[in-house]
């Protein structure tokens, strides 16, 4: 395989009411889901059809125990929190004291941006749309992953792996990538420690929030590589590889290459390419002292010995895909691989002889950049509450507001998408995933839809009595190419189950 | 319940957004460039942009970060 995998994102957004930190933030998050869905003025809600969920599986081969589970692990539970299934197929629901917006199946890093991109418009949407109901306060929305204050929020990847490949090596090889990975697509930071307290600049969010090397949790001793094992497909041929480490990146391509250069490194351990094992002492610590020192000269020691900086430790993998790419494809390569494997060699050149020239690429260069300017101009320093303000304020959703979306209007940043290609994601799916299947259905059919999940979506209909739940296990399957033409015909629900199930 | 299977035979034949935005040409990443002269070209936008930002901070700065307070999530 090559950047080219079924892939999606998940990012819990920040959430605070101006003036009141004391807002209940279960209810806050509820109101912007619920003023999301009205909007779209649905008269029927599809819930979340919870049957395949199984967050204590452990891609190590054993369950967790209900009992011996953090009550914040037991996702599988309905907690009659809000929840909408979006018509282009993403979900969009309270994920403990968030709103979270999951991408619908992609099956590429372009895409990925472009349906996660569409998910900040939603979020700016729904709080404009909360924002209008009489007696509400406003609803502010931060696409980031702390609050300085000691308390971090997810944004994480997911990749569909093939089932064979042993979880050791996926271990071995994707330690150090993950650890190095921040010099690429780390969001920036002011603040040091969980709580935030000393001051200074680092590359990442998150990092400073992850204290083991692998595990389950995911609110607690966040693990570098996390075991949940849920493929939402045939566990026989697929594992989904749960990726907990990233930060909610603004920048377009901060984000492509942190998905497509880690589905590129998936792809050589899938075919045992990598041939060299750089497995770094003591990767927790190292993780912290590379998101610690922007000026990238931190040195990572391999546990071979061997010392180099977290961007050559980078350049080792991109050589190892390089090759990988060519030996494997040659000239037949994909343009999106050709395209992240440029970017990747061009960014990663670029930080080891002018870092600063990534202002328009990378998030983390990009505050820092401002940062660096506030600093100089109006002589603060790290602690000053203004440049605290400026990191919150860069991942503001809103268009007006937002650090980001206004640099980003005035052309500072370079982009992989289009504005309409953005806003056709916002209501359509994905033509290449089930997605598709999904979206389709809860456009056309949404009063009998009575709940959907990754892998099936369960009508409602007049005619029968029981519930006709159409699994959906293979994320390929359901394509525009495969539907299009049934869900076209059918008029009604009763039609397409009809028609799929010859009865 | 009866679980019935969406019927389609291939799982192939993917189509992919291909359209590749034509990528921004930016003096500033010029590498032929002089570095210095881009450092004080550069310093000069930075000028502008924190002009921009000026102007839509939220006031009160202090008291604005002071309760920005979240529940820990995933």
């Amino acid at each position: 395989m090559s950047v080219q995998r079924v892939m999606g994102s998940e990012t819990e957004y920040g959430i605070s009411v101006p003036g009141h930190p004391n807002a209940n933030a279960m209810l806050t998050s509820s109101q912007i889901v619920n003023a999301y869905a009205t909007a779209m003025h649905r008269a029927r809600r599809a819930r979340w059809d919870f049957e395949e969920e199984n967050p204590l599986r452990d891609a190590r081969g054993f369950d967790l125990a209900r009992e011996l589970a953090d009550a914040s692990q037991l996702t599988d539970e309905d907690s009659g929190l809000a929840n909408v299934i979006l018509t282009n197929g993403a979900r969009l629901y309270v994920d403990h004291a968030h709103p979270e917006y999951s991408t619908p199946e992609v099956t590429n890093p372009r895409d990925a941006v472009i349906w996660d991109k569409a998910g900040e418009w939603i979020m700016a949407e729904a709080a404009r749309h909360a924002a209008t109901v009489p007696g509400s306060l406003p609803i502010n929305l931060y696409k980031n992953n702390t609050d300085n204050k000691g308390a971090s929020y997810g944004s994480h990847e997911n990749y569909l792996m093939a089932r064979t490949t042993p979880f050791a090596d996926i271990v071995r090889h994707l330690t150090p990538f993950f650890v190095s990975r921040q010099v690429v697509a780390g969001a920036g930071r002011v603040g040091l420690g969980q709580d935030g307290r000393a001051n200074g600049f680092q590359i990442s969010q998150r990092a400073d929030y992850f204290e083991v090397e692998v595990g389950l949790e995911t609110t607690l001793k966040r693990p570098i590589i996390n075991t949940r094992d849920e493929p939402h497909a045939d566990p026989e041929r697929y594992r989904r590889l749960h990726v907990i480490i990233g930060d909610a990146n603004l920048s377009e391509i901060s984000m492509y290459l942190k998905m497509g250069t880690t589905s590129l490194v998936l792809a050589m351990i899938e075919d045992r390419f990598v041939s060299v094992d750089f497995s770094v002492d003591q990767p927790v610590r190292t993780l912290h002292q590379i998101s610690h020192d922007p000026s990238l000269k931190q040195l990572v020691t391999l546990r071979s010995g061997r010392k180099l900086t977290a961007v050559q430790l980078q350049m080792e993998y991109f050589e190892q895909a390089r090759k990988y790419v060519e030996d494997k494809y040659g000239a037949d390569v994909d343009e999106i691989t050709k395209d992240v494997l440029e970017r990747w060699e061009s960014v990663l050149s670029r930080l080891e002889s002018d870092p600063m020239s990534l202002n328009r690429e990378l998030d983390w260069v990009a505050k820092l950049e401002i940062l660096e300017g506030y600093r100089k101009r109006d002589g603060i320093d790290w602690d000053n509450a203004r440049l605290h303000l400026v990191d919150l304020q860069y991942a503001d959703v809103r268009p007006a507001k937002g650090l980001y979306q206004r640099l980003a209007a005035r052309g500072r940043f370079e982009r992989i998408t289009t504005d309409e290609e953005i806003r056709r994601a916002v209501d359509q799916p994905p033509v290449d995933t089930r997605a598709y299947f999904r979206g389709r259905c809860l456009d056309k059919y949404a009063d009998s839809v009575a709940a959907a999940s990754w892998d099936s979506v369960i009508f409602d209909l007049p005619d029968r009595e029981s519930l006709q739940r159409v699994p959906t296990l293979d994320p390929l399957r359901g394509t525009k190419q495969h539907v299009e033409t049934l869900i076209d015909r059918c008029r009604t629900a009763s039609d397409l189950v009809r028609e799929i199930t010859g009865s | 319940m009866r679980v019935i299977t969406v019927a389609a035979k291939d799982s192939g034949g993917q189509e992919r957004a291909s359209k590749q935005s034509e990528q921004v040409d930016d003096e500033l990443v010029d590498e032929t460039g002089d570095l210095k002269e881009r450092h004080a070209k550069l310093s000069e936008d930075v000028d502008d942009v924190l002009d921009e930002i000026d102007e839509v901070l939220e006031t009160d700065a202090e008291s604005f970060v002071r309760s920005f307070v979240q529940k820990g999530g995933q």
